[in-house]
Parts: structure tokens; C-alpha cells; sequence
């Protein structure tokens, strides 16, 4: 049961999106969520859905496996949608009780809602054409200039990768010390939330120990690998931007002037 | 001239101190006690010893990740002891630890390998080249795109051991290798260190305490509570079943019967270490 936990939820495929660079990825990712957060308009909108449309296409990731994410942020959505609803002020439609539905409110509230839902699409379409090795390669070479600031970026990279390599080890763990206390007459799934969690308590520390115990050995082991830190190293797979990342390093910054034309001429036409 | 030693170790001792919380010294262990040690290149070594015989600890001075207290340890020539020589010590003795899983880095099998290489600086591509060349010699090619929690204990152990090779160690320790792996895996792991040894030409130090895995080496090492107590060849020292018994290592069923049948009065030979060997030894005292 525990073994079906993946992370970073790749998808393999061998499409265009999935060879990208995973900087320009990144970069693309919060380019398009700024850009979900700032606009303004239908014609901007309709801009943003046929760019996610497109990327869609082009990363032949099946749309299920999307709207599998969608289903972990419902609640989010209907108290998002609910507080816009009832809470904006404006030029009042229905009125029940103290409760009353403007006009302005249903417009936040699919406005929010739908850009909840490109959000989570839009990333999760990041996780799904990415390993999550190649994020982390990503991320240490996006963040390289901030160690000027002594910032240990390579480290925080190690570690990550170190991390992801781990969980399904340590989940295997966790399932087989379950496992070894249920033997023994353990109970993990009846009574209330405070007893659940008690009943944690025998799993989670021979959990750490061991966890701690693998940490000394690891470390051992990359010492004697002659591991010393980022400095002096080379790397096996070093990132290199290819043609088809600049391409898509235009189509980004073409896509957000867009945006952000398209926001300019709604504020200043239309209000 | 005589050939210089990969690992010559001269009244080597260490002791693990352990201290209460004001920092006073609490007990003193001392884990190796004069260990003196000559390995010359291309050789086969076996370390055996039970539990808690020092053996480990020797490991972990010849790949410079303890010091010792006293006495002296040059591997390829250079004193491990001093910081300055640490990464050059590690880098010409690789070290393959007892549980697989805790010494593989990377999610990917050739990345693993490649981290060696990486942090002593190798140019890429040269890397590329030394994974491919290492993940060969263990018979793990086809594996390079795999992710290590898929694989059995006996091929991540291999995998350990060609990220060692792709760092072109002169020696590989093992401590233990086989420790946690089925009786398959095993016999995998020590094939694969016996291939690396003819035809790579690796010095290995094998540390165990199955003796079956030492009937091949050209040398063995018994150790117990830290000290050397004896060596010679394999054939040597399987004779000698008695005293082995006494250093709590448990002989080789084959060599046990051909040293209980001589004790019994039929004219065999010691230090019988095959079951070959011993149908040839039994045939001809039929034959008489």
C-alpha cells in the first residue's frame, strides 16, 4: 500500500516538452504563473488557455493524469469559490438571509477557481515532463550566482537528490516495521485521531534511528568517494541550452509581453 | 629491487575512547593492537575474523577515514595519516562497504558510478567512458538506466563496485560485501571481485568472516581482539582447524569432514579446501 507513493509523479514520454531544458522549464513555470496572477480581460485569458492548451498537446502526457492532480486541491477550490462568492461587495443579485451573491462576486469566484485550476495544470505538467533529477540539476544550476551570497546551492542540491533517493527506501522501512509491530499485536488503523497518532509513536522511532544510522553510512561511503563538496567537482551530465531551449526561451518572453500588453490595454479601455 | 607495497602497515594501533559528558576519558577500546600488514600490488587478501576482531576498523585506515593512534600506514607509497595525503590515499583505495543500499548516492545507475569520477575532478566525457568501462567489468552494463532500488543485493553491491572501479583505484577494500546478500548474490558479488582481480590486475583486500569466500585468495589475515594471530595461505591456515575454532570462525563444512575423517585415523591430507580435492584425496586412499 505504501509502495504507491511516487514522487514527482514523472511521466515518460518523448516529446519536445520532456527534452527541454529543465531551466527553461522552471523559468517557463513561474513566467506563467505570474502571469495567470496578473491578468486581466477575456482576450488575456483566452491567451493563457490556449497557451496551456498548446503545452498540453505538446507534451503527449494523457490529460488524466492532470486532472488526477486537480482532485487533491477540491476543497481548496469550493471554500476559494464560496468566499469569493459571498464575501465581495458590489451590485447585489440574490440575497438570502445575511447572505447575498453579487455580481462581482461570481466573477472572482470562477475567476479564482479557474486560475487555480490552470495552476495546478501548469505545474503539474512541469513535474510530469521532468525527473525529479533533473529538477534538482536544474534548480542548482538556476541558483548558481546566489552562492556569491554564500549560499551553499550545490549542497541544498545534494541533499535533495540524496533525499529523493531515500524516500522509497525509507517508506519500504516504514512498511516493514509496520508490518513487525502489527505481528506483535500493534493496532494502526482503529480509534480516534489522537489515539492514530500515539500509535505512531513505536513506528516513527525506530524509523529516525535507522534513518540517522543510513545518514552515517551514507556519508561514510561519500567520504571515502572522495566527496568534499561542490568545489573542484565536475559533472557527468553537465546542463547545456540546446536550440530548442532559446526557441523556447522566445516563446516565453512572446507569451508574457503578451500578457502583459494585453493587461495594459484592458486597464486603460476597458477598467 | 624489490617491488614497492600497495599497503605496508607497521605497528599500527588504534583505540576508540569514549568519553563521559565533562569530556573525561571513560574506557578506553582498542580496537587494533600492532596490526602489521604488507599487501603487494595485484595480490588477492583475505582478512577474516569474527565480530568485533578489528577488522573493520583496519578497513577504514587504509581508506583514510581513521587515523591511527599509533604507528605508521603507507598506502601506494604515501602516509595515510597525514591530511594533505587523504584524498590521494581514498583515491587509490576504494572502499565497498557491507549494506548495498547505504552507499549508492544517485537514483540511476550510471549516475552512481559517475560520482566518483565527478568529485575528483574527471572531464566529462572521460567519465562517460570510465562508467561505461566499470559498469562492464561487473557485468552491470545493461542495468545503466536503472533505478538501484530494483535491483537485487548482489547487483547494487556490483554497482558499488564499479562506482569504486570508475575512480581507477590501485586496491578495493571490502568490507563485508556479501554480509547481507543470499547465497546467490554472493557468489555473484565474489565473482565479479575475482574477474576485476585476474584481469584488471586490482589488489583486493577482502574482509569477512565466511571462510568459504577466502579459499581463492593468495593470502589470508586472521584477526582477533585487534591483533594479527595468524597468516599464511589459505591451505595453510584451513589446516590448522583447531586453533580456527578457537578465533570463533566457524571452518568450511568440507574441510571440517577431511580434518574430522584424518582425526579418525584414514591417511588424508590438510587443509583440504574443496570437495573435489577431497574426493580425490578419499579415492586414493582407497586405492592403497
Amino acid at each position: 500500500m505504501l509502495k504507491d507513493i511516487t514522487l514527482g509523479q514523472y511521466y515518460p514520454a518523448d516529446s519536445i516538452l520532456h527534452k527541454l531544458d529543465p531551466r527553461v522549464k522552471l523559468f517557463g513555470t513561474m513566467i506563467y504563473i505570474i502571469s495567470l496572477f496578473s491578468f486581466r480581460g477575456i482576450p488575456a485569458f483566452v491567451l493563457a488557455t490556449i497557451f496551456l492548451i498548446s503545452i498540453i498537446r505538446i507534451s503527449k502526457v494523457p490529460f488524466s493524469y492532470m486532472v488526477k492532480g486537480l482532485k487533491s486541491i477540491v476543497v481548496l477550490m469550493i471554500i476559494t469559490g464560496i468566499f469569493n462568492l459571498f464575501l465581495t461587495q458590489g451590485e447585489v443579485l440574490v440575497q438570502i438571509w445575511v447572505f447575498k451573491i453579487t455580481y462581482e462576486g461570481i466573477k472572482n469566484a470562477v475567476l479564482m477557481v479557474v486560475r487555480l485550476i490552470y495552476l495546478i495544470i501548469g505545474t503539474s505538467l512541469m513535474t510530469l515532463t521532468t525527473t525529479p533529477n533533473q529538477l534538482t540539476d536544474g534548480l542548482e544550476k538556476a541558483l548558481m550566482p546566489l552562492e556569491k551570497i554564500k549560499l551553499p546551492v550545490h549542497e541544498i542540491a545534494m541533499m535533495m537528490s540524496i533525499a529523493l533517493r531515500f524516500i522509497p527506501i525509507l517508506v519500504e522501512e516504514t512498511d516493514k516495521i509496520m508490518k513487525a509491530q502489527m505481528a506483535r499485536g500493534a493496532d494502526f488503523e482503529s480509534g480516534n485521531i489522537i489515539k492514530k497518532a500515539k500509535a505512531m509513536i513505536p513506528l516513527l522511532v525506530p524509523l529516525f534511528v535507522s534513518a540517522f544510522r543510513r545518514a552515517n553510512d551514507l556519508a561514510m561511503a561519500m567520504e571515502a568517494r572522495c566527496y568534499h563538496g561542490g568545489h573542484g567537482r565536475t559533472k557527468m551530465k553537465p546542463l547545456a541550452y540546446g536550440v530548442a531551449d532559446r526557441k523556447a526561451y522566445v516563446v516565453l518572453v512572446v507569451y508574457f509581453v503578451l500578457m502583459l500588453v494585453l493587461r495594459f490595454v484592458w486597464v486603460r479601455f476597458v477598467g | 629491487m624489490k617491488e614497492q607495497n600497495i599497503i605496508e602497515a607497521k605497528g599500527l594501533v588504534h583505540e576508540y575512547i569514549r568519553r563521559d559528558e565533562e569530556g573525561n576519558v571513560e574506557a578506553i577500546q582498542t580496537a587494533l593492537d600492532h596490526v602489521n600488514l604488507d599487501v603487494r600490488p595485484g595480490q588477492f587478501i583475505a582478512i577474516l575474523g569474527h565480530n568485533g576482531s578489528g577488522k573493520s576498523t583496519l578497513a577504514k585506515h587504509i581508506n583514510a577515514l581513521l587515523a591511527p593512534t599509533e604507528g605508521t600506514l603507507y598506502v601506494d607509497g604515501k602516509d595515510a595519516s597525514k591530511e594533505e595525503n587523504v584524498w590521494d590515499v581514498r583515491q587509490s583505495a576504494g572502499m565497498v562497504f557491507q549494506n548495498p543500499d547505504n552507499q549508492i548516492i544517485a537514483s540511476v545507475v550510471e549516475e552512481d558510478v559517475g560520482f566518483g569520477p565527478e568529485n575528483i575532478g574527471v572531464p566529462t566525457e572521460e567519465i562517460w567512458q570510465r562508467v561505461e568501462e566499470s559498469l562492464k567489468s561487473v557485468g552491470m552494463l545493461e542495468y545503466r538506466t536503472h533505478s538501484p532500488n530494483k535491483l537485487s543485493g548482489g547487483q547494487k553491491q556490483r554497482v558499488a563496485i564499479a562506482g569504486v572501479m570508475a575512480m581507477k583505484p590501485k586496491c578495493i577494500v571490502l568490507d563485508e560485501p556479501t554480509a547481507m546478500l543470499d547465497p546467490l548474490g554472493r557468489k555473484e558479488v565474489l565473482k565479479a571481485v575475482r574477474a576485476l582481480n585476474k584481469q584488471a590486475g586490482v589488489t583486493i583486500i577482502l574482509i569477512t568472516h565466511y571462510m568459504e569466500e577466502v579459499v581463492n585468495a593468495d593470502y589470508v589475515f586472521v584477526m582477533d581482539e585487534g591483533k594479527v594471530v595468524m597468516k599464511g595461505t589459505p591451505r595453510s591456515i584451513f589446516s590448522q582447524v583447531e586453533e580456527l575454532q578457537e578465533y570463533r570462525l566457524s571452518v568450511p563444512q568440507i574441510t571440517l569432514l577431511a580434518h574430522e575423517l584424518k582425526k579418525s585415523g584414514l591417511p588424508i591430507p590438510d587443509g583440504i579446501l574443496t570437495r573435489d580435492e577431497l574426493v580425490e584425496a578419499l579415492l586414493s586412499v582407497g586405492q592403497q
